[in-house]
């Protein structure tokens, strides 16, 4: 018997004498009842992501996505490096084919965020996002661990919630390693200095930083309208894995349908239709038209799929 | 006694089709330790579900701590712990990290509480040495108690335990008796579902009996059991004068095997005391004497048949 017994909270008073092993007689002789009733806490909610995320970041498949985000930096720097002799000569003029802003990370490292940014969002990124979002209940389901988060009473909508806040974090720190890998590995293969804006000004060195932090929030914002796809193919689906290869391949399969001509009526309303805009954030001054409709797009996406998400879970028999 | 769980004409189909609880009216009296009994497949868990709010009943109603379920879980459920069909566990984390991620669940658990209350229940399970090992790398048992301990984190007004022994070494069941009894003395109700008949009878007040969806009898253990009354056996080589002097005594329906004389004892104002006195005083060689409870064993087959197989 643990002296901790006495902890119970706000006031529930758990009459607990040392019994033990001893076959007592049932209520009458108890001087309170175990458990009564417990204020809610208003913190709550936030406790419940906190704990959320937490569990997210322990799993070894979460770790294993950000290493491999981590790595295309190294890998786009290590190439670029090769490519150009190592001499970090000004040969790097316009003209060369490939990603955007390849060609201008030989003369300033800050360039590689942009590239491994624009590298990595059409499928690195989201695919890691839907692994997430796709096991977030689907994989809780199948392990049996939903149902006690269930009982214990967690709250359909607010775990819903919680988690949806949850893969939106993932979303943002997942961009934030590929951006700061690449800012690491930049400054250590090429040199720093000030940025040549896509309209050809310069601006300083500390703008330049300030402008790649800006591209990346907005990065990870455009990946909330396909977090919200995700989640709500894991309401559906009774596995983890059945739910990430079914979101994975929904990206996939959107993604080749934006790449068909003859689909042009459909394509300003698939959610990776203005990923791409973030370069113009690297216009002297900031366009902000295309970021706009895409911010109102991803939002448009959640609603949707937030909207159909809760409504499946919180009407949902949970049988595992 | 006021009931804790109150159903009426609970019914539950499956989308299969699947007739898993039928017409249930199943009345937990407060501060009972209720044994829910019942074959593979009888439709205990699946109870056990609607309860807890998992799964929608088809028809029917079910009340616990006076709130109806599933629409009152946020408000009774902090006030129920629960240990449905086995264990579920994070096998990345650690025992402790376990308990804290379900605690952190609970919308009115004190965090800073929860350290202190996660050993307390760790601690209440024997689960301490293991606190620190990752739940994958449990044993079953341990597996069990772990979530036993989840269902412990808070002083609780219910306790449902589905199969709370299952995977246990001998030991680790008779701990679970004695936690059952001693959460019982503070005034938790108990519900448990099992098949280990003698179980139910060491430590429940209440059972009921299930079969195919459907109830087949409840009340308390002393009344399912033989309806309540025990057989008087008397051992004896002389059983001719024991069995006479029985009768004198008030004792019906002898009926004598070997040198074993049974019979239904008189009315409860007799003493007991009086008639080995009388046997004694025959000149009756007693050897043993006693009361025999029928088992609940004998009871239940009786109900649910011999071949105990599933339903189909
Ligand atoms: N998710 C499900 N879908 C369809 N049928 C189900 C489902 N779960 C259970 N059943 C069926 O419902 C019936 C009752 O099952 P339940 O799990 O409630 O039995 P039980 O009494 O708990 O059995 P056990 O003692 O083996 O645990 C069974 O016939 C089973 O096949
Ligand atoms: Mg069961």
């Amino acid at each position: 018997m643990s002296q901790a017994e006495h902890t119970g909270t706000e006031g529930a008073v758990t009459a607990h004498t040392e019994t033990t092993g001893k076959a007592g007689p049932p209520a009458a002789a108890s001087t309170a009842v175990a458990g009564e009733p417990r204020a809610r806490r208003p913190q709550w909610t936030l406790g419940l992501f906190h704990s959320e995320l937490l569990t997210t970041l322990r799993r070894w498949r979460t770790l294993a996505l950000l290493g491999v985000l981590a790595a295309v930096p190294i890998l786009i720097g290590i190439a670029v490096r090769i490519e150009t002799g190592g001499g970090g000569g000004p040969d790097g003029g316009h003209g060369g084919e490939g990603p955007a802003f390849i060609t201008q990370i030989t003369n300033n490292g800050l360039f590689l965020v942009f590239a491994a940014l624009a590298a990595t969002l059409p499928v690195f990124l989201p695919m890691a996002v839907g692994v997430v979002a796709g096991d977030a209940i689907a994989g809780e389901a199948n392990a049996g661990t939903l149902r006690y988060l269930l009982v214990a009473p967690a709250g359909r909508t607010r775990l819903l919630l919680a988690k949806y806040a949850t893969v939106l974090a993932f979303c943002l720190l997942a961009t934030l390693v590929v951006a700061v890998s690449a800012l690491i590995v930049g400054a250590l293969l090429f040199p720093l200095g000030e940025v040549t804006t896509i309209s050809g000004t310069t601006i300083s060195f500390t703008e330049g930083l300030l402008r790649a932090a800006l591209i990346a929030v907005v990065v990870a914002a455009s990946l909330a309208g396909f977090a919200a796809v995700g989640l709500f193919v894991s309401t559906l689906a009774s596995s983890g894995i059945a739910a990430m290869a079914t979101t994975v391949g929904l990206l996939i399969t959107v993604q080749i349908l934006g790449t068909i001509p003859q689909l042009d009526a459909i394509h300003p309303y698939l959610f990776p239709h203005h990923w791409m805009s973030f370069s113009d954030l690297m216009r002297e001054p900031l366009y902000w038209d295309e970021v706009r409709q895409n911010l109102g797009l991803q939002a448009l996406y959640a609603a949707v799929f937030g909207s159909a998400a809760w409504a499946r879970f919180t009407t949902k028999d949970i049988n595992a | 006694m006021t009931a804790v769980i109150e159903t009426h004409g609970l019914t539950k189909r499956y989308r299969g089709g699947q007739l898993a609880v039928d017409r249930l009216d199943l009345t937990v009296p407060a501060g009972s330790v209720f044994g829910f009994l019942g074959p593979n497949g009888s439709g205990k868990t699946t109870t056990i579900r609607m309860l807890m709010g998992l799964i929608e009943p088809t028809a029917g109603s079910v009340t616990v701590l006076g709130g109806t379920m599933p629409k009152a879980v946020s408000s009774v459920l902090p006030q129920v712990g629960a240990l449905i069909e086995g264990p579920a566990l994070y096998g990345f984390l650690n025992g402790r990290d376990n308990l804290a991620r379900f605690d952190a669940a609970d919308p009115t658990a004190d965090p800073r509480t929860r350290r202190a209350r996660v050993a307390a229940a760790l601690d209440r399970v024997g689960l301490t040495p293991a606190a620190n090992k990752k739940a994958k790398a449990y044993s079953l048992g341990m597996k069990q108690r772990l979530g036993l301990a989840a269902a412990l984190l808070q002083p609780r007004r219910l306790l449902v335990l589905d199969e709370p022994t299952n995977g246990l070494d001998p030991q680790g069941m008779r701990e679970i008796r004695s936690l059952v009894r001693e959460l019982a003395a503070d005034g938790t109700t108990v519900f448990l579902s099992s098949h280990l008949l003698d179980e139910i009878e060491q430590v429940c007040t209440h059972a009921a009996v299930m079969a195919q969806g459907r109830l087949l009898t409840s009340g308390s253990v002393a009344d399912l059991a033989a309806g309540g009354r025990g057989r008087l056996t008397v051992i004896t080589p002389d059983t001719g004068d024991a069995a006479r002097l029985l009768k004198e005594s008030g004792v019906t329906e002898l009926t004598i095997a070997e040198d074993r004389v049974t019979g239904d004892p008189p009315d409860d104002t007799t003493e007991l005391s009086d008639i080995t006195a009388a046997l004694v005083r025959g000149g009756v060689r007693v050897r043993g004497f006693g009361v025999e409870r029928a088992s609940l064993e004998d009871a239940f087959v009786a109900l649910t048949g011999e071949g105990f197989d599933v339903a189909g």
